[in-house]
């Protein structure tokens, strides 16, 4: 699922008039009016709709990566390796950094820009080794009292005989757990792809942030299509079933706000995109270092608790 | 066409599945009778077969002892899920037709050999036990009992992970239920996971795995990933014994392999000594 590379281009300008009569031919197989989130592109595909268009962006080729977030924040960022057990996984970035003068332990999944990098770091799919690195440089944040910048970009946990071998559930399980009760402030930001567990194993903080144009799901739409569809073609349809887009989220309550990405998507204006996310997370950081420890992680579980609710 | 000449509709055959049941791992014939005298064990090739969350209950809660809570958390439709042919929200209403239960799982207080605790068991006949908003707040609901009653938690697992049909609220379901059982632990009290056929995905990759004890039955299917996408990804073959409880143990990832007939006494023992010292 997470080699798949899209081929589809970032939306053209919109048509000059609203299409609203020229698919009149089309089957429409939406079922649900989607609440407007993307950009409104005119694509003759037979099989295609604005969340679809959406996953194509958070998957383009020439979205900022966690590396370019990074190097532009603080290029001088702190690389540190390792989960002390069996191995470093390169899928998985822990460091420390200074974000305008902010300290901050920074982890995030690290898919690769060139064909080595991200044959190295398995196109960002993390093993269990990552998971454990990560949850150890997120408990030096809690002992030094630093605030957890997480950058959340994967398709997934890596599905691989070492990695179950070595406990990928569990790895992935004991984050969920542990990052319930630090003691120190999380911000999340999903960037791209929010791919399932995978994603949720760095992804339980105070503050969840998404970009206009990243997804995040419980499968992904290949996933979902072959099995409820019996067809991985279907995805583009599964994919707004499944409700994965940032306008979903907030709606579901599951991310706390949407950071707006420029026109066409962030790699129409990477800089840019850069900027609005650090602005962003210097913005939670400094509301979340206000209050006392408990308090935050009292609201950390009631905000979980609460999802799902009904 | 003549009468002579037309196909039978269906072959004759002796509807021998009410008297016998055959296991799906061997395929030993076993009466009904003796199969459920031996808790659904295969007698040939000791293969567990499912149980049902009340059948689990009846095993390891002292009789007449389970009280259940959180009954009325049912399994909501949040995203108003249609697939290719239906909608989760029809399922999910034939699946409780069916099974009688509201969710995936069913909690509650019981006694183990006369020890308080709070119980829950999951059943795979509701939605392949998949982990809905409406499993995850009854989860939570029965960490905060066993928080409020200072007693063991005890969770048998049994699902094919989270659900999709509730999309991005499922996946929240990990997040929700390690956190309630984290804060029960955090407190100095006992979680013990009981892993039965099936555990995988999702559920494998939350409450299942952070028990103080993580104890499963015999070749059971534990794991993360599906086989299948494994054996596509890396392109090689899996070995047979792979995911099963036992590859497990070996791995480092279960205290231990209890049998069906010994699973009651083995956790009062563990809570037992366990707690012996409070």
């Amino acid at each position: 699922m997470a080699t798949k590379k899209p081929a589809t281009p970032a939306k053209k300008a919109p048509a000059k008039k609203p299409a609203a009569k020229a698919p009149a031919k089309k089957p429409a197989p939406a079922k649900k009016a989607e609440p407007a989130p993307a950009p409104e592109a005119a694509a003759p595909a037979p099989l295609t709709n604005p969340t679809w268009e959406t996953v194509q962006i958070a998957r383009h080729p020439e979205r900022p990566l966690f590396m370019d977030y990074l190097n532009a924040w603080d290029p001088a960022a702190i690389e540190l390796h390792g989960d002390r057990l069996v191995a470093d996984d390169p899928a998985m970035y822990a460091g420390l950094a200074t974000i305008d003068g902010v300290p901050v332990v920074i982890v995030g999944h690290r898919k690769g820009r060139t064909t080595e990098e991200k044959i190295a770091s398995r196109f960002g799919m993390a093993n269990p080794d990552g998971y454990r690195k990560a949850m150890r440089i997120m408990r030096l944040a809690e002992k030094f009292h630093l605030p957890i910048v997480s950058l959340v970009d994967t398709s997934g946990a890596f599905p691989g005989l070492d990695a179950e071998a070595r406990g990928q559930a569990e790895a992935i399980a004991k984050n969920l757990a542990d990052m319930s009760v630090l003691k120190t402030p999380i911000v999340v930001v999903v960037t791209g792809e929010g791919g399932s567990g995978g994603a949720l194993g760095i992804a339980v903080g105070d503050r969840i942030l998404m970009l206009e144009h990243a997804i995040y799901s419980v499968i992904s739409p290949e996933g979902c299509a072959s099995i409820l569809w019996r067809d991985g073609k279907m995805a583009p349809v599964a994919a707004e079933a499944l409700k994965l887009t940032s306008s979903w989220l907030k709606k579901l309550g599951i991310v706390d706000s949407v950071i707006p990405e420029p026109k066409g998507g962030a790699h129409t204006a990477p800089a840019k995109a850069i900027e609005a996310v650090k602005k962003a997370i210097l913005a939670e950081i400094k509301a979340l270092q206000k209050l006392p420890i408990d308090e935050l992680v009292a609201k950390r579980y009631a905000k979980f608790a609460a999802m799902g609710r009904f | 066409m003549a009468w002579f000449t037309k196909a039978p509709e269906a072959p004759l055959r002796v509807p021998t599945e009410a008297l016998w049941n055959v296991c799906k791992k061997c395929g030993a014939w076993t009466p009904k009778d003796e199969y459920a005298a031996n808790l659904k064990v295969c007698p040939h090739c000791g293969a567990h077969g499912r149980l049902s969350a009340r059948e689990r209950i009846d095993l390891l809660a002292d009789k007449g002892s389970f009280v259940e809570i959180a009954s009325e958390v049912i399994a909501h439709d949040p995203l108003t899920f249609r697939d290719a042919t239906d909608a989760y929200a029809d399922k999910v209403a034939a699946t409780r037709e069916k099974t009688k239960m509201g969710e995936s799982i069913v909690v509650g207080t019981a006694k183990i050999e006369k020890i308080p605790v709070v119980l829950g068991a999951m059943d795979f006949r509701f939605m392949g036990g998949s982990l809905g908003s409406g499993t995850g707040e009854r989860i939570l609901q029965a960490a905060e009992k066993a928080r409020a009653l200072k007693c063991p938690l005890i969770l048998c697992t049994a699902s094919g992970g989270a659900r999709m049909q509730e999309g991005i609220v499922s996946l929240m379901q990990m997040a929700k239920t390690c956190a309630a059982i984290q804060r029960l632990r955090d407190e100095g009290l006992l979680y013990v996971s009981v892993m039965t056929d099936p555990t995988t995905g999702g559920v494998s990759a939350s409450y299942a795995m952070v028990g103080d004890l993580n104890i499963a039955e015999p070749k059971t299917l534990i794991g993360f990933a599906g086989r299948r996408v494994i054996e596509t990804t890396i392109k090689q073959k899996l070995p047979p014994e792979f995911q099963t409880s036992e590859y497990l143990l070996e791995h480092g990832f279960l205290d231990k392999i209890v049998a069906r007939k010994d699973l009651k006494a083995f956790l009062a023992k563990t809570i037992r000594l366990l707690t012996a010292a409070k």
